[in-house]
This record gives structure tokens, sequence and C-alpha cells, in this order.
């Protein structure tokens, strides 16, 4: 729960809301005031040693850091700390990481509007508590002094009845100001948070190290299939030759038939390696682009597909192999779930945006629940930022489209 | 154009183990491997200056790994058109065969899964084919091409549609014939058949048969 969701509750004045409200205040106010006096301090030092404006820019790192404490006070959702640990032991390392990265300075600025903003700090939570307790005291005082009381120092109250009025007063005055600190520290809570996470770092950070990861499994996967290209394959070639010429040699008899049946062997091998390979990393794919490798995959499908893909080029190697394999994908659970009898693949590019839909006639309610692999499907063309869609009514048709943003490669001799 | 019987062969192959053992299968059957490079550069310096028969090469090749000995191949067809080239591929995708087929007349040109060298005979065989100027195609680059275009193949009978696989293969009446073990008058027949109902010129030459079949099914 966060501090905006409590304003909203019915028992908010009932509730610690208001006092975590002040507390969070009173917090940054003497982190606040801390900063300015040493901020202060760094920078006339400075003056006679370079170390001090070299630590002032520091400063906003123990004030983060408190900040990030006292703030658990009025929000449950943390802010992250985006510093970046350095990557050797030692100061030298620390302060270079600290002085490069944009939090650091992020975090200075911080600090630098908490110095300057302290004394509003304390002005919201005493002025929230001494109103409604002056006006609470008001008969009170007139009891002890008897004469004349000056209400907030500006109203003269003289007798009873509205001394009492006063005082009765004090009750929606105490919920006004609970209610106005507390806007007050959340929107001075939600100023700290812009300041400290930035431009959604976070998110930017977990998208480049999916991005990354996704390239380095196609890099694995091409290595892989290059790999079994020029071994394994190259080697049962040469077996299946070297029986074959063995064959040639042998007397006809027992020795011939068995040398044939390891020929058979061997070459089964080469053909399921073949169609291993093939789901490893198409050659096709990367040799001769989408157009190609869709048209042979139509070809391979038991039910008539009928393929219209217009493409203006090739497309970076992400982007291709994400559109083939949610080609793939979608074929197979064509073949596998739909009952379908035909299927299409229609495809173009317009826009900056390379888009490929797979429909067919078969009974539809294919979901991503339906361990049909789409959620994973969907992941792998999140990376690229595109979008993958399925409608798949009962009845069918089923139709999962693929949008790609991307730009076609620049083409090559 | 006869081929001679001894045949002055380039090879092309950049693993070392199967490029020794092909130039000693050529050599057991007494051709004659006047070069033998491992990358696709090499290839078209030494066509220049070796004046082979014919031309044995992989698809895969140094630098780049990916097809670039079928493109040497289809650069080498663009400058010698009368030069044979037989293809040896891993992938039995028709688009490879396809466009090794496009790079020319279609003529004295051979697409084959390096699986058919262990049949030594039939591959030696299906040399000679190309360098007389014949057109080989990998069965089951065949298989792919016949699932492509249904509707009228559909008409076919079964033993029909095996007949128009071994064309597509480039095999001789003779040799359909011994393969399925009927007379040559028979594969003639069937031969006449299937022209008619896919409404192909009744071709009496092999070559132009194959290629007349080759062009159907590639749509």
């Amino acid at each position: 729960m966060n501090v905006w969701q409590a304003l909203g509750s019915r028992r908010f004045l009932l509730s610690g809301w208001p006092w975590r409200a002040a507390g969070y205040l009173l917090g940054a106010a003497l982190a606040g005031a801390l900063t300015l006096l040493a901020g202060l301090l760094l920078l006339t030092a400075g003056v006679l040693v370079v170390l001090g404006p070299a630590a002032f820019a520091l400063l906003g790192l123990p004030v983060a850091r408190a900040e990030r404490r006292v703030r658990r006070l009025l929000d449950d959702r943390p802010v992250p700390d985006a510093h970046r640990p350095p990557s050797r032991p030692g100061l030298r390392a620390w302060l270079t990481v600290r002085y490069t990265e944009p939090v650091t300075w992020r975090e200075l600025g911080h600090a630098l509007l908490l110095a300057l903003l302290w004394p509003f700090d304390v002005l919201a939570v005493v002025l929230a508590v001494a109103v409604p307790l002056a006006l609470l005291a008001t008969p009170v005082l007139l009891g002890v002094d008897g004469g004349q009381v000056n209400v907030l120092k500006a109203w003269p109250v003289t007798s009873w009845p509205p001394a009492v009025a006063v005082a009765v007063l004090a009750v929606p005055v105490f919920a006004l100001a609970a209610y106005g600190m507390t806007v007050y520290a959340g929107a001075r809570a939600a100023l700290a948070r812009t300041l400290l996470t930035g431009p959604d770092a976070r998110i930017t950070e977990l998208t480049r190290s999916r991005v990354r990861l996704v390239d380095a499994f196609e890099a694995e996967r091409a290595r892989i299939e290059r790999d079994l290209h020029d071994g394994a394959q190259q080697r049962l070639v040469a077996l299946t030759m070297m029986l074959g010429l063995a064959r040639l040699d042998a007397p006809a008899g027992p020795l011939t038939t068995r040398l044939a049946r390891a020929q058979d062997e061997a070459e089964r091998a080469l053909t399921e390696l073949r169609q291993l390979i093939r789901g490893i990393h198409p050659p096709l794919l990367t040799d001769f682009g989408l157009p190609a490798a869709v048209a042979e995959l139509a070809d391979r499908s038991v039910i008539p597909v009928a393929v219209d893909l217009d493409l203006p080029g090739r497309f970076p190697a992400p982007i291709e192999s994400t559109a083939w394999f949610v080609v793939c994908e979608a074929m197979a659970n064509v073949a596998r779930h739909s009952g379908a009898g035909r299927a299409t693949i229609a495809g173009g590019y317009a826009a900056g945006t390379l888009t490929v839909r797979v429909r067919d006639d078969g009974r539809g309610g294919a979901g991503p629940d339906g361990g049909t692999g789409l959620v994973r499907l969907g992941d792998r063309v999140s990376v690229v930022d595109g979008r993958l869609t399925l409608s798949s009514p009962p009845g069918g048709p089923t139709v999962l489209t693929v949008e790609l943003p991307c730009r076609p490669l620049p083409p090559c001799a | 154009m006869p081929a001679p019987a001894t045949l002055r062969v380039v090879l092309a192959e950049d693993s070392v183990l199967l490029r020794e053992g092909l130039a000693g299968l050529l050599a057991r059957f007494g051709h004659e491997v006047v070069a033998a490079v491992g990358d696709a550069a090499e290839l078209g310096e030494t066509v220049a200056t070796g004046r082979p028969d014919i031309v044995v090469t992989d698809v895969r090749m140094p630098p780049g790994f990916t097809d670039e000995g079928l493109r040497a191949a289809v650069e080498l067809r663009r400058r010698h058109p009368a030069l044979p080239i037989l293809v040896l591929s891993q992938y039995v995708e028709t688009t490879y065969a396809t466009h090794l087929l496009d790079a020319g007349d279609g003529t004295g040109v051979g697409y084959l899964l390096k699986d058919r060298i262990g049949r030594v005979e039939e591959f030696i065989e299906a040399l000679h084919r190309v360098a007389g100027g014949g057109t080989v195609v990998d069965p089951e680059v065949v298989r792919q091409l016949l699932r492509r275009r249904r509707d009228p193949l559909g008409a076919l009978t079964p033993r029909e549609r095996e007949v128009l696989a071994l064309i597509a293969e480039g095999r001789s009446n003779a040799a359909i014939a011994a393969r399925l073990v009927v007379t040559e008058a028979a594969v003639a027949k069937h031969i006449r058949a299937i022209l008619q109902k896919l409404d192909l010129p009744q071709a009496d030459q092999d070559h132009r048969r194959v290629l007349a079949v080759l062009a159907y099914l590639r749509g």
C-alpha cells in the first residue's frame, strides 16, 4: 500500500498514515539540512583542496540511501538502487564507476533539491500540528489568561462562546491539516522517486539484457549447426563412401549384405541429422531468406498451404529467424491441433513493420494455455519489440499474426 | 555430346576428408582429378587453367560457409555455359537445386545430396550423365517437388508418379525400366500417359523431357 491509496481510505484520519507522512517529512528535512551543512563545508574546503568538490559530487549517495530507507514509510514499491557494482575491488574502481554513471548525478540533484526544500518540509509538519493545537488550546488559554487570547496571533477572542467555538473548529482543521500534509509528503516522495529512478532505467536495461540473451542463443544455434555440418555430417558422408567402396571390393555373399545394411544405417543417420540441423538453424533461411524458407516449409506440410509473402528484400537475422520460428510453430500447431484442411501464410512489409499471418480453417479454440508454445513464442517476439496476436474463436478460423518493427537490409551484390 | 570415358575433373570441397575420399573414388574409376581445391574463389581460377570436362563442387565453403559453392557454380555456368557442373549438397531444400537449374539452360548440370556418393556406381553414372549434357536431380529433391503441385498430379496413378519422379531425377527409359523391373515399352507407355495428363510436349530426347518435367514441377 502506498500513501495515495491510504488517502483514498475512509479510515485515513484514524490510521497511522498522517504520522507516517510527518515522519517522512521530518526525515527528509533532517537529511536536507545536513546536506546543506555538509555541502557548504565541502565547497568552502574546496577552495583550498580539489577533494572538496569531488566529495561534494558524491553527496547524493548517502542522501539517496537515506531517502530509500525513509520513503518506505509512504511507499511499498522499492526504488531500485541503479548503481553498478565496480568490476574490480578497490577505491579507484569504485570511484570510476560512481563518477561515470548517470545515477550518481541524479542523486546529487536529489540531494540539492532536498537541501533547498527542507524548510518547507518542516513548515508543513509544524503547521499541521501547531494550528489545530493552537485552536484547541484557545479556551484553556482564556481561562489562564482571563482577558484576551489572540488566536493564531491574529484574531482576538475575549469571551467564552467564541473561544469554545474556535476549539470545536480545531477538529475539522486537524483533519484538513492531516490531508494537506500527507498530500504534500506524497508529492515530495513522488518527486524524489522520479529523480532517483530516471527514465525507466530498469526496463531499458532489462530489454537490453534480453536482446543480448537472444542474440547469444542465436549465435549458439548457428555454431551448433556449423559444428554438426562440418563435423558429424562430413564424417558420416565419408563413412558411407568408404562402405560403398568396400562393397565394391567385397566378394558376393553375406559380407556384402552386411555392408549394404551398414550403409543403409549410415544414410538413415544422415537423414536424421539433416532434419535435426534444419530444426536448429535452417541454412536455407540464412542463404535465401524468409520467402524461400517459408515456401519449403509449406512444401513439407501435410495439408495444402498457400504462400503469399511479398517482401522487399532481406531483413536482419534476428527478425528473419523470429518470423521463421513463429511460422514453424504455427504450422506445427496447425498440423497437430487444428484439424484444418487448408492453411495460408501471407505477409508483407509496410510502414516499417514486417507482418506475417498464418491462417487455417480448423476448429479454432487455440489459446496460450493449450500447450501450444504460444507463450514462449510471444516472449521471443517481444524481445525484438514485436507483437504476436492470436484470434481463434471456437469453430475457427485460427489466425496467428506476428508484427515486427524493422528495416530491410540494403541489397548486397 | 558424348563425354570421354576418362573425365578431367575439378573438385571443390573444403573438408579434407571428403576431398581426398572423392579424389580416390574418381581415380579408382579411371577419372583424372586435375585439381582439388578447398574454397570457392580458387575454384574459378582453377577452371580457367585446368580445362576440366566437369566440375564437382560442395555448396557450403569458405570463406563465409554459407552457399559460396553454389554461387560459384552459378557464376561458372554464366561464364562457361557448356561446362558441366555437379553440385554436392547437404540440403534437400528445392531452392538450392532450382537456383542451379535456372543459372543456364538446365543441361549438363546435376544436384545431388552427399549421401549419394556412397552409392558409388550410381554416383559415377550420374557424373557421366552430367558430363554428357544430361540433367540430374536428387531423388529427395524431386520428392519435395512432387509434393508441391498437387492438383494435376493427383490425376496420375501411383505407378505413373514413380515414373515421373525417375524422369525428374534425369534417368533414361532403360534406367527407369531396370529400376521398376518392367520392359522399356511399358515405361514408354507410362511416359506418354504422364506427358499427356500434364499437357507437356512429347519429347523424344531424354534430356529435353527431363527439363520439361522439371520446369513443370517447379511451377
